[in-house]
């Protein structure tokens, strides 16, 4: 754990950028800008994790392992969504969110 | 002194959040993102998870952010400025974030944590047991699954992204 700082210091800083990760997923317009507010949300949750299993739990290591596979997932996510952004550029010419009406192959 | 340091990197990454969901070029938000990841790798540090970190930079700053450039150089000119949502919109979601942020605080700070102070440092050595352990505990099926998850989504990625090119075999022939 972190010198001189608590728990809810941390708790409190993921929560502000959980929350940015949400503002920035409903005022963008554009799909690789959601996909990065997405980013944000995931890696707050991350945080959470690890945080409550260093400071609640030091002898387990369970949050470092959900962390690992939320960090996996999160890798395959970011790669399918990328791949599907570009295949609809190539149809659509454009990214943009209300562009996208079509996504049936 | 880690204590300034926390404050520091939780200054950095809140303020390079805030620029990376508003700023109005596609490139420059990736790279604020890329700050914001880096932060969080520093917290792994400071909490002395050093795997976790090696993880969260390798994965995120040396993959994803390399493939989200890629996409914004393959789908946007480097200059080219995104259409915003409307003000109104914008002070409404704002709003609604506040009010979200200010819930959830309250109820963290209403519960009381019991903090443990244990100074152990975890080896990389305890992570690969414990995820390759199939006793009570063990974590050997999720970690199949992911790998199976990553190859189905390797697949999956090549195959959306070659598009219709794929199966016309026929016509290559010609």
């Amino acid at each position: 754990m972190i010198e001189g700082i608590s728990i809810y210091e941390i708790l409190t800083l993921t929560t502000i950028i959980f929350f940015i990760g949400i503002y920035g997923f409903i005022t963008r317009k554009n799909l690789i800008s959601i996909l990065i507010s997405v980013e944000l949300i995931l890696n707050a949750s991350v945080v959470n994790f690890v945080i409550i299993n260093k400071y609640l739990y030091p002898d387990v290591l369970q949050g470092v392992f959900f962390s690992i596979f939320i960090i996996a997932v999160a890798a395959a996510e970011t790669a399918l969504a990328v791949s599907i952004i570009i295949n609809l550029y190539r149809q659509i010419s454009s990214v943009e969110v209300k562009d996208t009406e079509t996504m049936k192959y | 002194m880690e204590r300034y340091i926390f404050y520091t990197v939780a200054f950095i990454m809140i303020v390079f959040a805030i620029a990376s969901v508003s700023s109005r070029k596609m490139l420059r938000s990736v790279i604020y993102l890329l700050f914001v990841l880096m932060g969080i790798a520093g917290i792994f540090f400071l909490i002395d998870y050093n795997f976790l970190a090696a993880i969260q930079l390798t994965v995120y700053a040396g993959g994803i952010i390399v493939l989200m450039i890629f996409s914004v150089l393959l789908v946007h000119h480097i200059e080219m400025e995104l259409e915003m949502a409307k003000t109104s919109r914008k002070i409404l979601t704002a709003i609604a974030s506040l009010i979200g942020i200010s819930v959830v605080l309250f109820t963290i700070y209403s519960n009381d944590f019991e903090s443990v102070s244990i100074a152990k440092t975890t080896t990389t050595t305890e992570i690969g047991e414990g995820l390759l352990s199939y006793e009570a505990g063990g974590f050997i099926l999720p970690f199949e699954v992911i790998s199976v998850l990553l190859l189905a989504a390797m697949i999956g990625a090549i195959i959306i992204a070659k598009g219709k090119k794929l199966e016309p075999t026929k016509d290559e022939t010609k």
